[in-house]
Order: C-alpha cells, then sequence, then structure tokens
C-alpha cells in the first residue's frame, strides 16, 4: 500500500452523556518482522504501528500498544462518554517514527 | 487414568458438537451492507445450470467474517477501494491521461460495467476481464505501461471498478463474437480433472459445496466478489490468483494469469455466478 491512510468514524452530533462508539481503521502492511524475503532469504525488517492513541480535547480517551502479531491494516473501536463539544484527536505511531494523524469534530447538545 | 480418557471422550464429543455445527451448509442469513443495501446473495439458478440455487459464498463463511463484509467501515477491502479512486484521477502515461480524462463521469460511466465483465473484445479476439481492459486502455489511450499481473494498483483500480456496480447482477452476455466457445472451454476445464490429486474444479465446488475440505468450508465457487479481501493473505485476491491458488492445491501445473485457459474458465465461471449481486470487495476467510 502506498502511504498508511486513517478512517475514523465518530458521529457528529451527540446528547450530553451519551455513550458514543468510535471506529478507526489505518491501512498499514504491519510487517511482523518474522517473515523471510523468499528470494534471498533475509529477514523482511519489523514495520508495524505501535502505539494508537485517542484525545478528546487534550485529554486521554483511550491509548494501547500493538505488537507484532497484530494484523494488517488494523482496526480499532471503542466506546467514549461525552459530556460537551470538543475535538477527538486520533494518532498512530509508526515503528519508523512517523506519526499519522487526524481529527474529528463532534457537537453536544 | 480413567480421568484422562473422560477428559478426551468429553473433548471429542466437544470437537464432534463443533464440527456438526459448521459443517451445515450455506447459513441461512442476509446480506445487508450498512444496514441499508441488500445484496442479492442467493437466487435461482438459470436453465441448463447445474444447481438449482445459486449461492454466494458469503453463506458459507463465519459470523465474523460475514459482519466484516456486511460493515463497509469495517471492510478491509475499502481501503483499496479509496486507492483504486486516486489510481482513477491520476495522470500516467507519455499522452498526459488518466482514466477521468476519457471516462468523465465515473459515476455513470462505471454503474453496472463490472458486473458485465469478462465482456468480448473484437479487437483481440477474445474474452477481456477488467485488468486486461484496463492494460489495453493504459496502452492504446494513455501510452503507460502495461500493469504487471497483480500489481498493487492493478488490484487496486479493479476493485474501486467493480465496486461501482456493487448489488448489481451478474450477467455474462454470451451472444457476443464467440464468447459461447470460450464458455464451452471453459465448462470443459472445470469437468477436467487435473493434478497428482486428481481433482477437477466440480469435484470440490459443485460434489461437495457445503463440506468440509483442509478446516474449511467449500463453497459453490461463484465468483461475485472478486477482487476479493482474503483474511488469510490480509491483502486483496484477483479472481486468477485465486484459480491458481486452487489449481495448485490439486497439485497440478498452473496456467498463467490471463491465459486463454483461464480466461476460459472465467467467462464459465463468472456465468454460473448469474444473477448474484456484486461484493466486490467482498470479504473472505
Amino acid at each position: 500500500m502506498a502511504t498508511p491512510k486513517p478512517r475514523v468514524k465518530v458521529p457528529k452530533k451527540a446528547s450530553k452523556g451519551e455513550v458514543i462508539t468510535i471506529k478507526t481503521l489505518i491501512s498499514h502492511p504491519m510487517e511482523s518482522g518474522q517473515r523471510k524475503d523468499k528470494k534471498s532469504g533475509e529477514l523482511i525488517p519489523r514495520q508495524i504501528i505501535n502505539k494508537f492513541t485517542c484525545e478528546f480535547n487534550g485529554q486521554m480517551v483511550f491509548s494501547c500498544d500493538m505488537d507484532p502479531a497484530v494484523s494488517a491494516n488494523p482496526y480499532m473501536e471503542f466506546n467514549a462518554k461525552v459530556t460537551e463539544s470538543g475535538t477527538f484527536k486520533f494518532t498512530w505511531v509508526d515503528d519508523d517514527g512517523s506519526v499519522y494523524e487526524t481529527e474529528n469534530k463532534i457537537a453536544v447538545e | 487414568m480413567a480421568k484422562t480418557y473422560k477428559s478426551i471422550a468429553l473433548f471429542s464429543a466437544l470437537l464432534m458438537g463443533t464440527g456438526a455445527a459448521l459443517a451445515g451448509g450455506p447459513v441461512d442469513d442476509k446480506l445487508v451492507i450498512d444496514g441499508e443495501m441488500e445484496i442479492q446473495t442467493r437466487v435461482a439458478a438459470p436453465e441448463g445450470h447445474p444447481f438449482d440455487e445459486i449461492i454466494s459464498g458469503w453463506h458459507y463463511r463465519t459470523e465474523e467474517t460475514r459482519a466484516l463484509e456486511a460493515d463497509s467501515f469495517q471492510n478491509p477491502g475499502m481501503l483499496y477501494v479509496e486507492r483504486g479512486e486516486e489510481i482513477w484521477n491520476t495522470v500516467d502515461g507519455d499522452a498526459g491521461k488518466s482514466c477521468a480524462s476519457c471516462h468523465e463521469d465515473a459515476g455513470e460511466f462505471l454503474k453496472g460495467l463490472g458486473a458485465s465483465y469478462p465482456k468480448w473484445n473484437a479487437d483481440a479476439g477474445k474474452p477481456f476481464n477488467i485488468e486486461l481492459q484496463i492494460n489495453q486502455c493504459r496502452e492504446k489511450n494513455m501510452q503507460a505501461k502495461p500493469y504487471k499481473f497483480d500489481a498493487a494498483d492493478q488490484k487496486a483500480l479493479t476493485t474501486y471498478i467493480k465496486h461501482q456496480s456493487i448489488g448489481m447482477p451478474v450477467e455474462v452476455d454470451l451472444t457476443q463474437g464467440d464468447m459461447q466457445a470460450w464458455w464451452d472451454k471453459g465448462k470443459e476445464l472445470y469437468y477436467t480433472r487435473t493434478g497428482q490429486l486428481n481433482l477437477a474444479c466440480a469435484s470440490c465446488h459443485e460434489d461437495y459445496n457445503g463440506k468440509y475440505i483442509r478446516a474449511d468450508h467449500l463453497s459453490q465457487g461463484n465468483v461475485n466478489g472478486f477482487p476479493t479481501y482474503r483474511l488469510k493473505q490480509s491483502e486483496m485476491v484477483s479472481l486468477h490468483n485465486r484459480f491458481r491458488g486452487c489449481i495448485r492445491d490439486t497439485r497440478a501445473e498452473f496456467p498463467a494469469a490471463f491465459s486463454d485457459d483461464l480466461m476460459a474458465l472465467e467467462v464459465y465461471v463468472t456465468w454460473r455466478g448469474s444473477g448474484l449481486g456484486v461484493e466486490t470487495p467482498a470479504v473472505r476467510q
């Protein structure tokens, strides 16, 4: 795949105190570091997303570390209780140091 | 000792239990994508078809795999659809054109197109699938290099094009050119046993669909969901890749991708799934 591209699904609106479901997916090969190149026999170096975080208005909502057993194109789904309008910020950290980010706004009525 | 025997007996009883639950053939369920679009996954077979009812491979998969396909957000194949759309709009080759330069209204142009392939191509004198059509366009109109078989961009673009026909019934036009002769040839190949295991396509997908093979369910082998996202490869898998995989597993030498043999097989096998809704990108085990 080309550059990893994050996709996020967050409701645009919610009522105060509602528990919403957040879905995230990022395109990434998640190379485990345990496979060998079929032609050369050399190990293919590990390259995975090793950390994922979700913040709401600067406050941590969800975070996790990922290990080589996680499949390609990792999908994360979790819930959050929202009490005010604001912005969800999602961050994926790659082994090579790249950081992929995306933001979603939500209006709480 | 007695205890061990008991636990073994219990364990085998459990195993048999799951076996029975899983080996029931196609599951009775409906494929509704995002709770909005229902896809035809079971249709009455046309005259001359070996089955009474044509059933999509979706019905043979586990609940989790079926759910992945029913949610377009979770379906990893949708990433390739998005990538394919980018390629569609990207200029490539000496003519300075993209797909979109000629086919301006992609939505209108592509709707239903994928459901009608493979199609007779008079210039080449053989049936073309979407991959071959893309390559012809690239060479003739874009003056770009044709994609090599299973290049990442070829799979993504094919997935995007076929996805534009999602839910529309698969319909191969056998009246064009020599399509009927290719269908005949494909049918012959379908029923010809090959390899050290001496299996024809029909041995598994016609005689034993719904039964187990290698800890997996055999489907009817319909191709309405190709290119398909296979969890095993965590990648899009093209139809000819799948053909080769199946033939390899019979321990036979497999024909090259897009060879006359595999094109004939594609014509015949696509026809066997006539009327099923296009599922691309389908999700399979």
